[in-house]
């Protein structure tokens, strides 16, 4: 999971703060940013979140060389057969992302966490170190069982200081939750 | 601008709607800005089909995104030191959200002023969607 190369470029904060909807100057214009207390762009703070753009094996991009899990011909590109013409036990489904913690298609972001060490901006180089954390059950009625991974991320800068310590939770529902 | 120490009391409370009618194509916006392809927020066929949603729904980063916003506004840029939260219930394509920060506590920390902030977004029903914390500098 660690990446070895996050370039933080304006272009990237420019388009990352308008998909969260901020249109505050401070991460578009140089020069505004420029008579500020910070002094120059720096990125929002959830930002970090996006080195997942750099990690060469992210399991939620599609990559050309591989099935995605998204439809295409059939509901799900990993599924063998479409599900409209199934009957039961001969679907087979080849899902990868199952076996990672976290977000899978069957899993769902439960807590995050980012401590600023400083705020990124760009043209900072960052890698970034993941270490597994606590990992728990809870039984729910909405539910079913729920299986909690804790994971924490180190962004670091070129001098190996570090930037940003992150810790996200993924949960991994029994039963699909629709509300 | 940043926030005064002086300025602010223990339960002072700021907030902002962050989305009114959340589209599909801000998720699909959210998708391509953040790296997360995930077809749960993306691809309506293979999250009704498959995975059993009724529809897509909001990656929990974009309503942390779009709250970390009514934050900003509040404390001031570059002066967040910490922002965590829990995603407590899914957002949905039409959502309308609005979130709120309430001063927890001011203190000091390594001679520095701080504010901490209890931040909850709530859905059009009144629904918490996030709740979570924030800590960030403050002036005098």
């Amino acid at each position: 999971m660690a990446v070895e190369r996050f370039p933080v470029e304006a272009s990237h904060i420019l388009m990352f703060a308008r998909s969260i909807g901020d249109t505050n100057p401070i991460y578009s214009d140089p020069e505004y940013a420029a008579g500020t207390e910070v002094g120059s762009i720096i990125a929002p703070p959830t930002f970090a979140q996006s080195s997942a753009q750099f990690d060469p094996d992210y399991f939620l991009r599609p990559k050309p060389d591989k099935k995605w899990f998204g439809s295409g011909r059939t509901a799900s590109g990993t599924l063998v057969r479409d599900l409209s013409e199934a009957d039961g036990d001969d679907v087979k489904d080849e899902r990868e992302g199952d076996k990672q913690s976290g977000a899978a298609a069957g899993g769902l972001h439960a807590e995050q966490h980012f401590t600023y060490h400083r705020h990124l901006k760009p043209g900072d180089v960052l890698h970034t170190v993941t270490y597994d954390g606590e990992r728990w059950e809870k039984q729910s009625k909405r539910a079913g069982i729920l299986k909690f991974s804790e994971a924490v991320t180190e962004y670091r800068d070129e001098d190996d200081e570090l930037v940003i310590t992150a810790k996200g939770v993924g949960v991994v529902t029994e039963k699909v939750i629709e509300d | 601008m940043a926030l005064s120490a002086s300025q602010l009391s223990v339960g002072d409370s700021y907030s902002e709607q962050i989305v009114d009618d959340l589209t599909r194509t801000q998720i699909v916006q959210y998708a391509g800005a953040s790296g997360d392809y995930n077809p749960v927020h993306t691809d309506e066929k293979f999250v009704t089909e498959v995975a059993g949603y009724p529809t897509v729904f909001a990656h929990g980063m974009l309503t942390m995104g779009m709250t970390g916003r009514m934050v900003t506004n509040f404390v001031g840029d570059g002066r967040l030191t910490y922002y965590g939260v829990r995603f407590t219930s899914q957002v949905w394509p039409g959502d309308t959200l609005t979130a709120k920060a309430e001063v927890a506590d001011i203190r000091d920390e390594d001679g520095q002023k701080v504010v901490d902030l209890t931040i909850t977004t709530t859905n059009q029903d009144d629904r918490p969607v996030l709740t979570g914390q924030a800590t960030a500098r403050l002036d005098d």
